[in-house]
């Protein structure tokens, strides 16, 4: 018994070392957010002090700061929406009337994510060049829309295998059509499945860089670029930089703990359940 | 279980599976060509009447270019450190949070928190408020030790810039592995521990050849994004000093974006796609597998 118990106590102080190893650069930022500039830079940093929220209004009254806030949340949704509309009758359809393509297709789809990035940034470039659609958000959001896709369609395909095909049976007998069948059963059913996909593309979009960096200037740029900019000058605004990304970051650390399990079905195409 | 509906009315899927492939299907191929025509091609933004074809001198440039062997190391270098760090770290974290101890669902989640941070946001957090060779709390802990603070970027930038990435995918190997371990029996380590196998034996005999094929997946992934890893240069380092911590898709970068060179560019992107391809080619298989079971 008490060897159980100083096991136990050993375990615990175990792991939450690692754990509070792992999040100290996050508590720090934290910590530094509601520093005074001063502080912040201090030598000798103080774990004492009065907290602070003037760089939180400081960030906000940057009259930028909004605009590149909202283009986070109509980059990440806005493509989220798109793929989502694109995915989910190419998912209904492998599902439900596999033909001897649907592997091929499946797979074919997995393959276009391992085209690197880089690989098609001169192209992208050039071709957003001619069409105007250099920093404009409609154009963020046809490539990261186009970006997910494959893990979109993937993981609704994952999650349309586990209906229970009796139910669309029964449909079936009473007459519904194909369209009928993806409105009133699959829709509902499939509800839960659709939304933690969509969770995870936010994410994905939402912290993505080499495109937010390469493609946006001054208008377009989600909080991934604004945040980039603090690195061009040498002023030490490091409890604003803080205030700014825990901006930034707070709401998808949320959302990443809230969807944690669907997270690895999504990130490793269904490989690891 | 789960079979398709045999006899589907002769209902025709295409419709509904044709948009998605046929945009996926541009998307990939339009630059595809695009970017193998450039590399053929002479052609800088800044002075676009010397364009035309050069058969392959883009590539004996880049290849006889020293800049483009110390990008490739460096991504190997990159990649392989990160690798090593994530893997074995995240095998041992998630042995680790697979028991319960107190309070051990909070612990695994503030653990998996570097996952959701976005690469600029970590970058400059490294950067300045860790890694800082005056200001950091680095320097303020070798300070107190009696240490002479490091200048991380300065003298480690390629190590340093490991390390951020690490930090950040090391909870990605956590998650995956954790996931993996929760769907061992216990019975059967219960077992083992009957016969007498110590908690040694049992992680190498049991734990760790289940764990195998998670670790395979984990590792291509991870290849896959590393080789692409972008933001956490551009945001410390910028390539430097020198060239020290460039890495293939930073150099590419480089060439298009700050020197226009379309061409030299291009043909970077070409060898990147087949060094992507070439891992791809072994992670799509082991998913095809698994589509079957």
């Amino acid at each position: 018994m008490r060897l159980k118990l100083d096991r136990h106590a050993a375990l615990s102080v175990t792991g939450w070392l690692a754990a509070g190893l792992l999040f100290f650069p996050i508590a720090w930022m934290l910590l530094t957010s509601v520093k005074t500039e001063i502080e912040a830079v201090a030598t000798t940093p103080s774990l004492i002090f009065t907290p602070t929220l003037e760089n939180y209004v400081a960030v906000q009254e940057r009259a930028d700061y909004l605009k590149f806030a909202l283009n986070s949340v109509v980059v990440s949704f806005g493509s989220t929406l798109l793929a989502l509309a694109l995915a989910v009758p190419a998912a209904y359809g492998m599902a439900f009337f596999p033909t001897k393509r649907t592997r091929g297709t499946l797979l074919w789809m997995l393959s276009t994510k391992m085209m690197p990035p880089v690989g098609a940034l001169v192209p992208v470039t050039l071709v957003f060049r001619d069409l105007g659609l250099i920093d404009t958000l409609a154009g963020l959001v046809v490539v990261y829309a186009l970006i997910n896709l494959p893990i979109v369609v993937w993981m609704l395909y994952t999650f349309f295998r586990e209906i229970p095909r009796e139910i669309l049976e029964a449909g079936r007998m009473d007459g519904a059509t194909p369209l009928d069948e993806l409105r009133f059963l699959l829709l509902p059913l499939a509800l839960p499945g659709m939304a933690s996909t969509g969770l995870l593309a936010v994410i994905l979009t939402w912290n993505e860089a080499f495109w937010s960096l390469n493609l946006t200037a001054a208008h377009a740029g989600p909080l991934t670029a604004f945040i980039a900019s603090f690195s061009a000058p040498e002023g030490l605004f490091w409890a604003k930089l803080s205030a700014a990304s825990t901006m930034a970051v707070a709401p998808i650390l949320v959302f990443g703990w809230l969807s944690q399990r669907q997270l690895v079905r999504g990130l490793t195409f269904g490989a690891v359940k | 279980m789960n079979q398709p509906i045999k006899g589907g009315r002769g209902v025709n899927a295409l419709p509904f599976v044709a948009p998605s492939v046929v945009i996926l299907f541009v998307w990939m191929i339009v630059p595809l060509v695009m970017t193998l025509w450039f590399s053929f091609q002479r052609y800088n933004l800044l002075s676009p009447e010397l364009s035309g074809f050069v058969g392959l001198s883009n590539y004996s440039f880049l290849l006889t270019d020293p800049s483009l062997w110390i990008a490739m190391a460096n991504t190997l270098l990159l990649v392989g450190g990160v690798l090593a760090i994530t893997v074995v770290g995240g095998t041992l974290l998630a042995v680790l949070f697979d028991q319960d101890f107190f309070g051990s669902k909070v612990a695994r989640l503030l653990a998996i928190a570097p996952f959701f941070v976005m690469p600029t946001v970590s970058a400059l957090i490294w950067k300045n408020l860790l890694m800082h060779p005056v200001n950091g709390v680095s320097a303020a802990i070798a300070r107190a030790l009696g240490l002479q603070p490091v200048d991380w970027f300065g003298q480690w930038p390629l190590f340093s810039v490991t390390i951020i990435v690490a930090w950040q995918w090391l909870p990605f190997a956590l998650l995956i592995l954790l996931t993996a371990l929760q769907s061992l029996d216990h019975e059967q380590k219960e077992a083992a521990r009957m016969d007498g196998a110590g908690p040694l034996a049992i992680f190498w005999y049991i734990v760790l050849p289940h764990m195998g094929r998670a670790i395979k997946v984990v590792v291509m992934i991870e290849t896959i994004f590393f080789l692409s890893i972008f933001a956490e240069i551009y945001t410390t380092t910028g390539g430097g000093p020198g060239l020290a911590s460039t890495n293939l898709t930073y150099l590419i970068y480089l060439r298009a974006l700050l020197e226009f060179d379309v061409g030299t560019a291009s043909a970077g992107g070409v060898i990147a796609i087949v060094l992507a391809n070439i891992v791809a080619a072994f992670l799509v298989r082991s998913i095809a597998r698994n589509l079957d079971a």
